[in-house]
Order: structure tokens, then sequence, then C-alpha cells
């Protein structure tokens, strides 16, 4: 062993246990759920996520940076529902962490405490990208939101009994702002019940479900494959006797397709934020649905 | 022995299709139960199929095609038949077993009607903290593309340098660890040991490991948009009696055989870059690996005596190749890639020539060359489970003359969604 790889080696894992002693190490799979383990863990957490607002979250590269902070995870927080089913596996069995083993509490899966959306009656890739557990997108209500909040503040307590009542008492700090909020978002986005949109994925579900929107078609003729230029004529037709209001995507999605059928159909394109990250407001998850209901409605009026 | 394999091949799809009934009861009988197994995970194991096929235009005959100056591996070396081609179809199952160890087989099936082995391993995560420990016969992980099952290259054949050095990919029957250190920049290291019984090993008939590998791997990412890897591996195998067939000087057929040792070196990089990090529409990919191969034992010239042997003496070599590639995904579904691979084989030394027994023209294929191909390729994804692939090459892996190769490539993808590593 050579000085440098020696004293580098050393240096690492002196790092790694003030770390250790300082923040349980948190890889959230999701921006929405890092920005949840935030409020509800403050600075116990040492929380990062491996994915971006702007990236999709069906198609990431298990790349070796994720790998190793999966390797040096005390907790997993992630959609679960197949969301991540073509990355995740990859990672955590690359990264050897004892703690990650199949069923073990360490994996926080947020799909688990919600009810789910959209489970399919019959499971065929015939009908293109389907989640046999139903719709994973399911951080576009904000009462799946309350519910996760619940539900990984009990985890947080089971993993790190130490500050269970630290991470209890944010809970109900979240809990009662997350409520107040909630309702000033429905005061506000009533007029957009019964508005018919169209989407460009099937991701759109939990958010249409919450303010009672109505979602008249996709962009993509069958969940992830890719809007063709037919369909979208057939979309256009589609929407002459059947007119929506607006075209919605999330930020990650191409724009194109939304953008032409826009220009087309004479409605708005509206790119949501999506998750944490999206826009310059959803800064933390009051701003991604004040952003949200923002847009909607400034694109129903 | 082919019958039961297909019986148990049919059982598995049974399995499947059963798997899939299940679980549209499970979800006819709403409301949705959050606890649902899903269809992975019913106690089952997870089973994917792969079917893949070709039709290959080539302009000269295959069955004449060798990579000059390198002693044949017996592997899967050149481009296969012409014509139409069905290829390997995959069948694989993993699950977990209990607990604490995983399984996992990939079967082969051949057109020509045999089952073989690609993989059956069982894996222990998490043996000590950042620690894998894996069992059985399983790809090694030396290098980069080595690790990945042919359905995910990128192109339809192997560099000429894996065809050249392992004979495609190098299988370890054996035991391999890895170890990821606990820093914040990803490092692994590996070790395998193995039985090292195909080339450039042979079976040694000894209780020991005929193959030793050791490999490190260092990667991270470049801002939200790119991230690499890259590593170093080396391989000793010990080959006892490495028989390989080529024709003396008068153009006699002799069978020779190597017995020594061989240390391999492979440097290994890959680069991925997509606009910040979402690859749906754009993506890049360029990797490159070399190659770099030793040869130190006991050349045996005509070990049947077939003319004037047999006569053995020492025998060195140092043989190098190494391809760059690149592929790039222009818009949804739509890829091209270019690849260029050069070999360089070297002169041996070997012990007789000079003398007035043997010389040079008794090891016609060991003279020396530097084979080399340029390939370029386009393919097409109508989803992730699909892939339609047009590749053109110009092959110039020995004397004779270029071989201009044209492929189409289906690979289709059923059953469980694969996870795929960077």
């Amino acid at each position: 062993m050579t000085p440098t790889f020696k004293h580098l080696l050393i240096a690492a894992l002196a790092g790694l246990s003030l770390q250790a002693q300082a923040a349980l190490n948190v890889v959230a799979c999701e921006p929405e759920w890092a920005s949840l383990a935030k409020e509800l863990g403050g600075d116990k957490l040492n929380v990062s996520s491996a994915t971006t607002a702007l990236q999709d979250p069906h198609r990431i590269e298990a790349r070796p940076s994720l790998i190793a902070r999966v390797r040096n995870a005390d907790l997993l927080v992630c959609t679960g529902m197949e969301l991540e089913v073509g990355w995740l596996p990859v990672l955590v069995q690359q990264s050897g962490n004892t703690k990650l083993a199949s069923g073990s509490p360490n994996l926080f899966e947020a799909g688990r405490y919600i009810t789910p959306i959209e489970v399919p009656t019959r499971l065929d890739r015939g009908d293109g990208d389907v989640h046999a557990a139903g719709n994973p997108h399911i951080q576009q209500d904000p009462r799946n939101i309350a519910l996760v909040a619940k539900a990984l503040a009990a985890r947080l307590a089971q993993i790190d009994p130490a500050n269970a009542a630290f991470y209890q008492d944010r809970q109900t700090a979240f809990a009662t702002r997350w409520t107040e909020a909630m309702q000033k978002w429905e005061q506000k986005a009533a007029p957009l019940k019964g508005v018919a949109i169209v989407a460009h994925h099937k991701n759109m579900g939990y958010l249409e479900n919450w303010l009672g929107m109505r979602e008249v078609a996709t962009l993509e003729p069958k969940p992830g494959v890719e809007p063709s230029a037919g369909h979208l004529s057939e979309l256009n037709t589609q929407l002459a006797r059947q007119p929506a209001k607006m075209v919605v995507r999330a930020a990650y999605q191409d724009p194109r397709a939304s953008q032409w059928l826009a220009e087309h159909a004479h409605i708005p394109a509206v790119a949501l934020p999506f998750t944490v990250g999206g826009n310059d407001k959803a800064t933390d998850l009051f701003g991604l649905f004040d952003s949200s209901v923002a847009l909607l409605l400034e694109a129903a009026k | 022995m082919f019958i039961p394999r297909m019986a148990a091949t049919g059982l598995c799809l049974a399995a499947l299709s059963s798997i899939s009934h299940a679980a549209d009861e499970a979800a006819a009988a709403s409301p949705p139960s959050r606890e649902a197994a899903t269809s992975a995970s019913a106690f089952n194991p997870a089973i994917s199929l792969i079917l893949n096929g070709t039709y290959a235009n080539l302009s000269r005959d295959p069955a004449l095609y060798r990579l000059q100056g390198f002693i044949p591996s017996g592997g899967e070396v050149g481009p296969g038949k012409r014509g139409f081609q069905l290829g390997e179809s995959e069948l694989s199952l993993s699950a977990a077993i209990d607990p604490t160890f995983s399984g996992h087989l990939t079967a082969s099936i051949t057109p020509d009607n045999t089952v073989s082995v690609e993989e059956a391993l069982f894996e222990r995560q998490g043996l000590f903290n950042g620690a894998t420990l894996k069992a059985g016969r399983f790809l090694s992980s030396i290098g980069y593309l080595n690790s990945q099952h042919a359905h995910a290259w990128d192109f339809v054949d192997a560099p000429l340098a894996y065809q050249a050095f392992f004979g495609g990919p190098l299988k370890t029957d054996g035991l391999q660890l890895r170890w990821l250190a606990p820093t914040e920049r990803f490092i692994e290291l590996g070790a395998e040991l193995g039985s090292g019984s195909t080339f450039p090993g042979s079976d040694t008939g000894r209780n020991g490991a005929g193959v030793a590998a050791l490999m490190a791997h260092l990667g991270d990412d470049i801002g939200d948009s790119a991230s690499w890897r890259a590593g170093v591996s080396w391989l000793h195998h010990r080959a006892t009696n490495r028989l390989y067939t080529d024709s003396d000087a008068a153009g006699t057929e002799v069978t020779n055989s190597f017995s020594g040792k061989s240390n391999t070196w492979v440097l290994d990089g890959i680069y991925k870059w997509s606009p910040g990090g979402n690859g749906t529409s754009q993506n890049l990919k360029i990797q490159g690996e070399y190659f770099r191969r030793n040869e130190d034992g006991t050349l045996s010239f005509d070990t049947q005596s077939q003319v004037a042997g047999p006569i053995a003496d020492g025998y060195r070599s140092t043989q190098s190749g190494w391809y760059l590639q690149a592929v790039y995904q222009f818009m949804p579904m739509w890829r091209v890639g270019a690849r260029y691979d050069r070999l360089s084989s070297g002169s041996p030394s070997i012990g007789q020539l000079g003398s007035s027994v043997l010389t040079a023209a008794d090891f016609p294929i060991l003279q020396s060359y530097q084979p080399s191909r340029s390939t370029v390729m386009l393919d097409c994804s109508l989803s992730e489970f699909s892939r339609l692939r047009l590749q053109v090459a110009a092959d110039r892996s020995n004397p004779d003359g270029t071989d201009r190769q044209l492929f189409v490539q289906y690979i289709m993808s059923l059953g469980a969604h694969g996870a795929h590593a960077f």
C-alpha cells in the first residue's frame, strides 16, 4: 500500500466515522422525499437525492456515484411501486450495504402508505409501461405527502431511537403547517374543479384526483411510449370535438409534443414542477404546490 | 440431456404465465391491496427471456475467418454464419434464496438446439459492509464490457480484443469477492479465483485455481450531466496442454499445444453524458478498453506426430489490442454508434525457430499481423424491451482481404423488468 493511498484511506474512514456520529445518511430516490426528510429530520439527517426534478425517475443510470452513496446510506427513502425498478435494485445490489437487505426497515417505500390509483386489472407489456402496484407518481397529491410524512417520521424514530421524540415533534409541527397549506391550496384551486386537461404521461393522476380535474387524453399513446406525429394529430382532432383547457407535462419531459399540441389546439402548455426543484419557486414541498396550483390557475383563466 | 432441459424451460414458461394470471386475479379483486405481492416476488423467481436473431451479409466466407497472429481461442470468434440466423435465446431466473443468499441462472439456448449455462451463481450481499461474495459460474468483472450480457451490447458482436484474448466474454467458474470502499467517490476492489478452464487457460488437472484475477474500479460524476468509471484488471491464467490447430510449412494440419503462464492486463474506461442527467431524449456514451497479454511457457509443435513432432521448446509472446466506441442517442428511440478495433499480435519468440528443424512457416497462424475493424451501427428501440439494429463493418482481421459485413439484428426482452448496470 503506497503512503498516499494509506493516507487517503485513513482520511476517508475518519471522515465517515465523523459523519456517522453527526447525522444519519439518508438517500432519497426522488427530490420530494429528500425535501420531506429534511422537514422531519432537520440537522439530525444528512440528506441527498439520487435524482433531480429534471430527470425521468423511470430512467436513471445506476451511476458509480449513486452506488457509492447507497453504500454509505443508513436509510433509503423511495417511492417503490416499481418506479425505480430499472435502477434501484442495481444500486442496492452493487453497494454491498448490509443494512439494505430486502424487507429491512432501512429501506422505506412511500408507496406502501398511500392508496394507489390506476392499479391495472391486467399486466401486459402490450399496454405499455404499466406498474403492477398502480400509478407510482404519488407525490402530486399533498394528502399523500401527509400520509408519507407520518410513516417516515415513525420509521426515522425506529432506526434512530435516540432522536425519536425530535422526529415526532417535527412531524407534528409539519402536519399542522401542511394541513393549513392544503386548505389554502384547495380554496385557491376551486376553479380547477372539472377542468379538462391533456397530460403528457400518465403521471398527473393524483393531482387530478386531488383537484377534481378531468384528464381527457395523454400525449403518449400508451404509458412510456413516445408521442408520435400520428397520435398527436388524432388528439388535435379529438380536442376539436371535446375541448381541453390545457396540456400539462412534468418539468423533466420533452416540451416539443405539448408545444405542438398547444399551437394547433390553441390551448396553453403548462410545465409543472412535478417535484421539488422542478422550477425556481418549487424550492421545497410547500413551494412545489404553491407553484403547481398557481400555474394551473393561470392556464385555466 | 436436452429433453429434460426443455421440459424445465417449459415449466418456467408455465410458471411465468401462472404468475401473471395470479396478478390479474389479485388486481381484478380490487380494492387494491397495499401489500400485494408484485409479479417478481410472489415466491417465484423473476423470469426473463431474451430473444435475438440476425441476418448477416458477409463478403468473405466466415468459415475461413481468423484473427491473424493470435492463437485461436476456440471461443466465439468471427462474424457468425451468413444469412438468417437465430441468436442465443437467454432465459434467466433469479430470486432471493433466503434472507442471506440470492441466486441467479442464465441459460442460453443456442440455435443448434443445445443449452449452455451462461451464469449460475449465488450471491451474498453485505458479507461485511460493502462486500459481496459471488460463487458459481459468472461473467468476470474484469474490464467494462465483460460483465454485461450480450443483449446489452451496443453492437452485434464483441470487440475483437475480447474475441482474441478470451474467445468472447470471460466466464469464471469459481468465487468472486467485491468490496466497495466507504468513500464518497466510487472505489471498488475485486478478486476472483476460478477453474480457468477456458481460453487463455485450460483444464489443468490440478487442485488449485487455474485463474486468479484482481480488479479495481473508480468512478464519479462530473456535474449533473456526466459520469465516468475507469478501471484496471489483472488476470493470471495457468494453461496445461492448451491445444490449437495450425498447419506446417507444407500445409499439413498439425495440433500444437501451449503450457505455461498467461498474464493479462485490462484497462477500461466509460464516460456517459446526457443533458442534465436526463437521457430520455439524448445521451452519449464513450467507452474503450485496452488489453495486453504476456505468455511464457512451452510450445509443443505437432503433438499428434502427424509430421515431424512432437517438438517442444520455449515460447514467449506479448500481444495487445484495444477498441474505442461511441454511441449517441440523437432523439428518443434512435441511436447511432461507431467503433474501431485494433489488435497487435507481435512476434512470439519460439525456441526452435531459426534452427534447421522449424521455421516461421511452420506456424502460419502466429505470423505477425495487426488486425483491425471499423464498425458503424444504427438502432431503434420502440420501448426499452425491444431493439432493432443495422450494423455495417469492414473487418481486416487477416491479410486475405477486407470482409465487408452487414448485419440486421433484433433483440427482444420478455418478462421481469431487468435493471441495467452502468
